[in-house]
């Protein structure tokens, strides 16, 4: 943690965009990935280096392996090229990058993190670039290029909110997969998303947790449950035959606050009696992958319909994540479906059909269990949240690549009786990142972090000032880990908490004995004269 | 200093239009010859980007979804920002196209104090907005000189656009608009930090250019008066392929016509290509049915992948000490399976 | 599903809208390219200014007049060739003249779309000045 408060300026960018040279300085970028993950995954170069080193490493045709993925890129995604192309450089995405205004630093203009690019693209895929180089913003791809571009495709945590300003709808999100497509084509890759990929592609999951620890932690889990509700909850693990598939992301086994997040949904399903089984193979929802390249998205995606299949289960459930429900959303019916080894999923409890998900068969936790209230099929007391003063995050992807937007708020509001939301434009489809998305959310990135989650701790400040907010709710793995920090320095007394954590606090379970702690362990607070 | 060299190649095309106007071959070259080439240069160009568009595959749906999704029937669903329905995205480019409903939502972000403020900022939406409004209206206008008899819509238009009746002949409202607009949006890029960063010589060529066109037009229209008449003969002569070079064809006309003819000639290879780009945006063009409605991928790669078989043999053990279910007690068992 | 036909449609769409005069002239092919001929005065061969300046400035003189002549109470015009006028159009242009607007000021001005001339909103013009004379 930076010692001092970190300034934050905005400064009047000088000098010429076109200078390739980065300073890459601790605390603001993430090491590179260890050879032996990148091996594990067949990666082209695995090698010992760093982003401080002066030699890369690189292979000596890197500049035709670049051009040449370039140019298979260009053919493959629209998106691309036309994001190549058509930009007129509005600006109307400068301030909205959550890392520009926090770094201050004018490359992480959207417009220009793209730029940087277009310029290459220009140089050797269009005719005007060939023949009027700087004149039409073209530049030569160098090895300082390639460095410009590790630093700054690796300080775009890929939110999408420039996406939602642009009147182009270009998403700086596809430019930066893009970048980072090609910068796996000549090894140069950070270990913060390369890691948990090789360990996912392994064992399932991020985090590398083994089968047993696996059986352990959810074991552990269930019985902390049966210890705060005194109900006999149990977790089937693997079980061929059951209704549903539930897919969560290896943090809510292994992480804190996300554990809480656990105990709710395990919670849940005990008191709703639901027929379903978690899996230790598909037992990460979560995907590294989206943030090296589609290719190894789909590697990562391929177990979670593999194991329904194998399982024989009608449909997918999944729990809180942000970039879990981006894949699940917009890929994963795409690049391994089609499911139809899968049912149209229906909820066993209400009967509702799940319309909305009738092709993938994967319906949010969130949908599930907004369903389950407004059915009134749940028992809730919002009283046992109160000593929590609640406001909402967006995450980036549930709100800007598929709209979930009324749901958690729904569960939030019937699980809890102090509700405040942040200002307008830092929430919904405009809501700020985190700042530690896409891979980035690594210690050595910690200064970076918390100027990127600048702008969203600043929102959280105002309603903590105006209306004394002092939980932060979430529904995403990540999101859940980094928050904490980033509370933690911009605004002390804030926590952060999943949804279903709530919900799990307010539900009121038959037959549970009477509750004295919430799922934190810690006791329960009530204001009844106060509030009733 | 970036606006220097587009600065000057405006410049230099208004001098070949002062100066080669001078001989009759200069007239005919740069009143007839460049024109169609220019013209051709537009169509074929600006064909062979869109179709080059079309051709490459979405394989991916990627909408940016800004509003409530369409999942449980009691929730209201953000139809326009957030369509679930083909006729829904069709609505939410009309809304992109007509109204620039992205660039509707501007907002400025400005420290103040350590604080993070964001406050309402439209100018931008409202000068993009006014001047691609008052540019189609300035086209359509010009349907006067090439079509005859004028349609009666053209008519109606320019009388709207005169309603106003200031000054002889009258003060067009389109006109006026596009000249605000376009000096505001250069302003913009010199004055405000960031814009005139990250903005290039190209992008002031073609506001340059606007300008010119615009300036010259507005000469012709008040001071170095041209003969209407004469002009609309000229040009529909070369709509017909049958181009006839008079007298008409005055210095401040040949300005208007080369600058015209460079801007159609530049179109296609220029970021003013988001003309047709903007309808292919696949995160604004596409439905957000992603669970609904499967979208294929044409060139969906099959992928190395860690087959369940696989790694239920490497963690045999553990999860046999899990008392965890297993496809076989061994792996001899799963690969004759 | 390929949305190329879709694109396609809007291309050709898009090139039929820019090539109308193209089109539009090449289905027209009787459609006169040039301007109508006007109905000249039988007996003058001048106009108070030389044509050329005529056919591009004619409002802008007859502003000009209005201006000296009914702010200033100037109404005497000398022309380029040292003729003088009254800069009083009814009496002048349009009486000794010009006496048909027909034949004479709307050829022009449909045919290049310009506004309709608003002179007889105010000014009579010769014919109805002959038919209401007693």
């Amino acid at each position: 943690m930076p010692d001092k408060l970190l300034a934050i300026e905005q400064k009047r960018p000088e000098g010429d965009w076109r200078d390739a040279k980065v300073e890459f300085r601790k605390g603001t970028i993430c090491y590179s990935a260890a050879p032996k993950n990148i091996t594990y995954l067949s990666l082209p170069n695995p090698r010992e280096w760093q982003p401080f080193d002066a030699d890369w490493k690189l292979p000596p045709n890197w500049k035709e392996i670049i051009l040449k993925g370039m140019k298979e890129r260009l053919r493959k995604y629209r998106s691309f090229r036309l994001f190549m192309e058509i930009c007129v450089r509005c600006g109307a995405c400068a301030d909205k990058c959550h890392f520009y205004v926090g770094s201050g630093d004018p490359k992480n203009m959207p417009v220009l993190r793209a730029e940087l690019m277009r310029s290459v693209y220009r140089r050797y895929f269009t005719l005007t670039g060939r023949l009027f180089r700087a004149l039409v913003g073209a530049r030569e791809l160098t090895e300082d290029v390639i460095k410009e571009w590790f630093y700054y495709f690796y300080q775009c945590t890929e939110c999408r909110r420039c996406s939602v300003f642009c009147p182009y709808g270009i998403d700086t999100a596809e430019i930066t997969m893009m970048g980072r497509e090609l910068l796996d084509l000549i090894g140069c890759n950070i270990n913060w998303v390369m890691e948990p990929a090789a360990n996912c592609f392994r064992t399932g999951n991020h985090l590398g947790v083994q089968p047993h620890a696996f059986q352990d932690s959810i074991q552990f889990a269930a019985d902390e449950a049966k210890e705060i509700t005194g109900l006999p909850i149990e977790v089937p693990i693997n079980r061929k035959g059951a209704e549903i598939l539930f897919v969560m992301p290896s943090a809510d086994y292994f992480g804190t606050p996300h554990y809480y997040t656990l105990l709710g949904y395990l919670m849940l399903f005990h008191e709703i009696g639901l027929d379903y089984t978690v899996s230790a193979f598909a037992s990460e929802g979560g995907n590294f992958g989206l943030f090296s390249s589609h290719e190894l998205m789909k590697r990562l995606n391929a177990k979670i319909y593999e194991e329904a299949k194998r399982l024989r289960v009608k449909w997918i459930l999944g729990g809180e994540c942000g970039h879990m429900w981006r894949v699940f959303h917009q890929y994963m019916d795409t690049m391994n479906g089609p499911a139809d080894f899968l049912e149209p999923p229906v909820s066993p409890i209400t009967g509702t059909h799940f319309e909305n998900a009738r092709s993938t068969r994967a319906v949010h936790i969130c949908e599930f269990t907004a369903d389950l209230i407004h059915h009134g099929k749940l028992r809730l007391d919002p009283r046992r949240n109160d000593r929590w003063n609640v406001t909402y995050h967006d995450s980036c992807n549930p709100s800007r690549a598929m709209g979930l937007l009324e749901e958690p708020r729904y569960i939030l509001k019937n699980a809890c009786r102090n509700f405040h939301e942040m200002p307008e434009n830092t929430i919904r489809e405009q809501t700020f990142c985190c700042g530690s998305g896409a891979g980035l959310g690594t210690d050595e990135n910690l200064e970076m972090r918390l100027r990127g989650g600048f702008p969203r701790a600043n929102a959280v400040k105002h309603v903590r000032e105006k209306h004394g907010v002092n939980l932060l709710a979430c529904i995403c793995a990540i999101d859940k880990a980094t928050l904490p920090t980033l509370m933690e320095y911009w605004v002390p007394g804030v926590e952060v908490a999943g949804v279903h954590e709530l919900l799990g606090n307010a539900l009121v379970m038959t037959g549970e004995k009477e509750r004295t702690t919430d799922l934190r362990g810690e006791p329960l607070v009530r204001e009844e004269a106060t509030r009733e | 200093m970036k606006a220097l060299s587009p600065l000057l190649a405006v410049l230099a095309i208004v001098g070949f239009a002062v100066v080669g106007g001078h001989t009759h071959a200069g007239l005919v070259f740069l009143a007839v010859f460049v024109p169609y080439a220019a013209f051709a240069v537009f169509l074929v160009g600006f064909c062979y980007r869109v179709a080059r568009w079309a051709w490459i595959p979405v394989p991916f749906r990627i909408p940016t979804t800004c509003g409530q999704q369409k999942s449980l029937p009691w929730i209201k669903p953000a139809s326009l920002d957030n369509p679930s329905t083909g006729w829904g995205a069709f609505r939410r480019m009309a809304l992109e196209i007509l109204l620039f409903r992205s660039l509707f939502r501007n907002n400025r972000a400005r420290l103040h104090d350590r604080r993070l403020v964001l406050g309402e900022d439209r100018y931008l939406w409202l000068g993009a907005l006014a001047f691609h409004w008052s540019l189609l209206v300035i086209l359509l206008r010009h349907l006067r000189l090439f079509v005859q008899p004028v349609p009666v819509f053209v008519s109606v238009l320019s009388r709207l656009d005169g309603a106003f009746q200031v000054g002889t002949p009258a003060l067009y409202i389109s006109d006026v608009v596009i000249l605000g607009t376009l000096v505001y949006l250069t302003a913009r890029r010199f004055r405000n930090p960031l814009a005139r960063y990250l903005s290039m010589p190209i992008d002031y060529l073609a506001l340059f250019l606007l300008l010119g066109i615009v300036t010259s037009g507005l000469l012709m229209r008040f001071v170095v008066r041209v003969d209407v008449a004469a002009i609309k003969q000229f040009a529909l002569g070369l709509a017909v392929f049958r181009p006839v070079v008079t007298s008409a064809i005055t210095p401040i006309f040949l300005v208007h016509l080369l600058l015209v003819s460079a801007l159609a000639a530049y179109f296609p290879f220029s970021k003013l290509m988001h003309m047709g780009g903007v309808f292919l945006s696949p995160t604004r063009n596409l439905a957000n049915n992603n669970r609904s409605k499967r979208h294929v991928n044409p060139w969906n790669h099959p992928v190395k992948t860690h087959s369940y078989a696989e790694w239920e043999d490497e963690f045999r053990d553990k999860l046999k000490t899990a008392n965890l279910p297993l496809e076989a007690e061994d792996a001899r068992q799963i690969t004759g399976h | 599903m390929s949305d190329r036909p879709l694109i396609l449609a809007g291309l050709t769409l898009f090139v039929g809208l820019v090539t109308t005069p193209i089109w539009h002239g090449a289905l027209d092919r009787k459609a006169a390219l040039t301007a109508p001929p006007i109905q000249l005065p039988a007996q003058e061969k001048q106009c108070v200014a030389p044509a050329s300046y005529m056919r591009s400035s004619h409002m802008q003189l007859l502003e000009h007049w209005r201006d000296e002549a009914a702010r200033d109470g100037r109404r005497q015009f000398v022309a380029f060739n040292g003729k003088i006028y009254d800069k009083n159009p009814t009496r002048t242009c349009v009486t000794q003249c010009h006496t048909d607007r027909k034949e004479f000021c709307e050829r022009c001005h449909d045919y290049a779309g310009v506004s309709d001339p608003d002179c007889w909103n105010c000014h009579n013009d010769s014919q109805r000045t002959s038919r209401s004379a007693p």
